[in-house]
């Protein structure tokens, strides 16, 4: 078990599509232990999404195409197994958790089905009772009454469809979970409900997860650590202690923390961030925030490496770069 | 649940008969602006005026057009749809015997067009922008495109005239000689199916690759499904809901195309007995046959429904 | 600014239109079917009527390049004026369909109520009576000749039309906006009709294109049955008839003229076809998909 559970090396995804290419992930590495969770922070379109279906394997089959790199899960080669093997992991010891609970559930099945479904491609030699047991303890689980079973999705609020994607994600006892904003299309209320369901479980199942998101409060709340990505790479990476205790930040991550509004001081206007991040169609030389970033000099116009400021807190940025 | 397919199923029933009745009224209706006498027609001109006026008399034409819609709607309720001036016989007795041989083509190739376009939809789609695809969709373009009747034509020449394996045209009842029916019935099946195994080639493959694209199919390969479970379980019983419609507008379509078909074919059914009576001005066997196109009609959308309440969980509770 | 918003989306749409190759090879065959149809005495140094019995059912040759009929009438020359019947039927059935239908779905959507009920509850009985046996219906009312053919294929249509523009009303009656304008004191009526029409028009004119290949089927099939255009003008469907007695002996009579109606309907399906995807949102392409989800999770949300 001292191994690592999830280890990604330079990962490179690309879409190809009739009119342009895009450079979603541009050498990304990361690793998580086991049982550890992970906040994946970063704007949209930095490649959050496009890193959790490259683990999975789920890339939008002859668009997306990984072109560079290694993803070890639980000793596997994620890239260079057949695809039966990687139908195996799939569900059973990495499952993901999609952004829409609206549109993740089959609208013609009974949920039931759908929990049972999964359960039952991984674990052949289940009788039929034993089937039902377990999806009735998964529904009690994430706290919706079992007799409820044989409804269709429509008939459940948000809230409640996304308890049963919730369930389904987790009724094979995965390894990892991949929590894709989990709770953005949900209510607010919801949103620290659903939150609470998906820690509480992944405790009492002892699963890793990666929590991909926006929202550094959320990602205070439930993340041991954190990984901040921007325009498809990942630019610091710490313990959620160091990284909000503030000391040695990238000057992205500190953007975003100065977006946050704050109560206790008197601000007008929130910061932002100025500009844009760049076109993905583009393939960039140098530091890829160079373009919005205050402390960018001549020296950002090559590629910074990740540097180690505190233990474990590594940071890609020329400003930490020791014999700069 | 099942109350509300039945509450549902009632209240298309309902409607169903609305519609119907409102057919009637603009047939018999529409029918008084035909040109054209039917019994003059049917005794040729030289009959005499005695003649002419005893037979409108007996077939009651001379009455006001109420009385006789009226009169008309009121033999139904009795199982009497009126006597055929051309056949001087009862209409319904004609009528049913027709629609049996008519029943016995458009079915078969109904099922035809249905299992075979739905797997070449799936075929499409699944190897989308191959070889294969263009193939289909070449083909499927093209049945859509050819007239019925040059089509029937074409193969009378190649399987009938050419090769000899088939006969020209004619029917023979299935209980009479189930071989003769079937080499009877082939090519007409064939052209019949043609338009409809097009549209429903083109349904499937397009709603495929619509529901291709949807968040549940990534959930089911999340759940680490094989192709094959994904294809039938998740995507194609989501896609038939949009097929279902179309089977349903085309079973009305194939049964007006039995008016060419049976006419090419030379099968005495009821697209061939319409295309006589329009031409024989024989008013109340074309009200009659009408009436029984569009209560066939009705049925077909009536098991459309129900088909959709099984299949889609979200109508029932509407 | 509007305008030019119009013109940017009316590019992408003829952009689009072209980029299929398909597309731009049935243009140009129609194009060339039309233009020889229309300037047929050109063309052509043969009589379409004039009977010759004494070059009868002769085979292909230089001077017939198709042949002759049974009459001796050159077949080529017919097949290029039968054009003229095929196109001129689908043209103006179709806008006749396209017309009624959608006076009466706005009349329907707009009113609703009981008239509303009587025109839907008679489009549906339209509908329940197959499309071709009621143009043979209608045609027995009207006649045979060119303009009673278009009347009777095209009333034969118009339900789809009705229905379409009835849903359009109906749809855009409940949009924001159109309470938005109401508050602000505009007539209902005016606002609705002012962004219903743009919008109706638009659909109906696809509905249209892809309703010309069906036209001209429809008018083929009723000349085949012999209740279309009367001989002896030229129509592909009553050549097709004429032929079908020499099927065996000369072959190339019935076969041309089908022939010419299956390419003309195909061409007509394929651009009508291309129409609908460059005018449907959802189909623009691949990089088009990522935009459509975040849009649909956006609407989610806000719902």
């Amino acid at each position: 078990m001292a191994e690592k559970l999830l280890e990604i090396e330079n990962l490179s995804v690309e879409y190809n599509t009739e009119i342009a290419t895009v450079y979603a992930v541009n050498g990304l590495s990361l690793s998580l232990n086991y049982g550890e969770t992970l906040g994946l922070v970063g704007e949209t379109g930095a490649g959050k999404t496009t890193t959790c279906l490259s683990i999975m394997r789920l890339l939008p089959e002859g668009i997306g195409e990984i072109t560079d790199g290694k993803i070890i899960l639980d000793g596997h080669d994620m890239l260079n197994l057949p695809e039966e093997k990687i139908r195996d992991l799939r569900g059973n010891t990495v499952s993901m958790i999609f952004q829409d609970p609206m549109s993740s559930l089959n609208p013609v099945m009974t949920v039931g089905d759908q929990i049972k479904e999964v359960l039952k491609i991984h674990n052949k030699n289940m009788s039929k009772a034993e089937l039902e047991k377990a999806v009735d303890n998964m529904m009690e689980m994430v706290g919706i009454p079992a007799n409820r079973k044989n409804e269709y999705p429509h008939e459940f609020s948000g809230g409640m469809k996304q308890r049963i994607v919730i369930a389904i994600a987790l009724v094979c006892e995965p390894k990892l979970i991949l929590a894709d904003e989990p709770t953005t299309a949900l209510d607010v209320t919801i949103q620290a409900q659903m939150l609470g369901l998906i820690n509480d479980l992944q405790k009492r199942l002892n699963t890793a997860m990666i929590l991909v998101t926006h929202d550094l409060g959320v990602v205070a709340q439930t993340c041991e650590k954190v990984a901040v990505m921007y325009s498809g790479e990942v630019v610091e990476i710490g313990s959620a202690e160091h990284i909000f205790d503030g000391k040695y930040l990238h000057p992205y991550t500190q953007g975003l923390f100065n977006a946050i509004p704050k109560l206790d001081s008197d601000t007008h206007r929130l910061e932002t961030i100025e500009g844009m991040i760049p076109d993905p169609t583009v393939k960039i030389e140098g530091c890829r925030f160079a373009d919005r970033c205050k402390h960018a000099t001549d020296r950002c116009k090559k590629a910074p490496c990740m540097v180690e400021v505190e233990p474990g807190h590594l940071i890609k940025c020329n400003l930490f770069q020791k014999n700069a | 649940m099942n109350k509300k397919i039945l509450k549902m199923i009632g209240k298309r029933i309902v409607q169903s008969i609305i519609v119907v009745f409102i057919v009637t009224l603009l047939v018999f209706l529409l029918m008084q602006l035909v040109p054209g006498d039917p019994i003059v027609n049917f005794l040729g001109s030289n009959a005499t005026e005695e003649q002419v006026a005893y037979y409108t008399e007996l077939f009651g034409y001379d009455k006001p057009v109420l009385v006789q819609y009226g009169k008309w709607i009121l033999g139904l309720f009795h199982g009497q749809m009126g006597r055929s001036v051309a056949y001087q016989a009862e209409i319904s007795g004609i009528l049913f015997q027709r629609l049996g041989i008519t029943i016995s083509i458009v079915i078969p190739a109904f099922i035809l067009a249905v299992v075979l376009g739905i797997v070449l939809g799936i075929l499409a789609a699944k190897k989308r922008g191959s070889r294969l695809d263009s193939a289909i969709s070449v083909f499927a373009n093209i049945g859509m495109s050819m007239p019925m009747f040059w089509f029937g034509m074409l193969l009378i020449m190649f399987f009938a005239l050419k090769l000899g394996v088939l006969p020209t045209s004619g029917f023979v009842a299935f209980k009479d000689s189930p071989g003769q029916y079937i080499s009877h019935m082939v090519l007409p099946m064939i052209v019949l199916a043609m338009n409809p195994l097009a549209t429903f080639t083109r349904q499937t493959r397009s709603s495929m690759l619509e529901v291709i694209r949807q968040d549940y199919v990534t959930t089911a390969r999340a759940k680490g499904l094989g192709q094959k479970a994904i294809t039938f379980k998740h995507q194609l019983r989501n896609a038939l809901i949009p097929i279902i419609t179309v089977m349903g507008t085309t079973l009305g379509g194939m049964i007006g195309g039995t008016v060419l078909v049976e006419s090419i074919f030379v099968v005495p059914g009821l697209g061939n007995l319409m295309i006589t009576a329009i031409k024989g001005r024989d008013f109340m066997v074309v009200e009659n046959g009408v009436l029984v196109i569009a209560i066939a009609v009705a049925l077909c959308n009536l098991v459309v429904d129900i088909l959709y309440g099984i299949i889609d969980p979200r109508i029932r509770n509407d | 600014m509007k305008k030019k918003l119009k013109e940017i989306k009316n590019s992408r749409i003829v952009k689009v239109l072209f980029a299929r190759k398909s597309v731009v090879f049935c243009l140009i065959v129609l194009a060339v079917l039309i233009l020889a149809a229309i300037f047929a005495p050109l063309i052509t140094v043969y009589d379409p009527y004039k009977q010759d019995l004494t070059s009868m059912l002769q085979g292909v040759s230089l001077t017939h390049p198709l042949g002759t009929d049974s009459m001796g009438r050159d077949l080529l020359t017919r097949i290029i004026y039968g054009g003229r019947i095929s196109f001129v039927v689908g043209l103006v059935s179709v806008l006749i369909a396209g017309g009624i239908g959608m006076v009466l779905g706005l009349i329907a959507g707009m009113a609703g109520g009981i008239i509303d009920a009587v025109i839907m509850r008679i489009m549906d009985a339209m509908m329940s009576v197959p499309m071709i046996i009621m143009a043979l219906f209608l045609g027995s009312i009207f006649g045979k000749g060119l303009g009673n053919i278009c009347l009777a294929i095209g009333i034969s249509m118009i339900p789809s039309y009705a229905r379409v523009t009835r849903g359009q009303v109906l749809t855009v009656r409940e949009m924001d906006y159109i309470t938005a304008g109401t508050l602000c004191g505009a007539s209902k009526f005016v606002n609705t009709l002012k962004h219903i029409l743009p919008n109706c028009i638009s659909s109906n004119i696809v509905l249209m294109t892809m309703n010309l290949g069906n036209a001209i089927l429809n008018e083929a099939a009723l000349s085949f049955l012999g209740m279309g255009i009367n001989p002896p003008t030229a129509s592909w469907g009553s050549m097709v008839n004429d032929g079908y007695k020499y099927m065996s002996s000369n072959p190339v009579i019935a076969i041309a003229p089908g022939l010419f109606i299956m390419i003309v309907v195909l061409c007509f399906n394929m651009v009508g076809d291309a129409l609908r995807d460059a005018m449907d949102p959802k189909l623009r392409g691949t990089l088009g998909k990522k935009k459509k989800k975040k849009a649909r999770a956006v609407k989610t949300v806000n719902a």
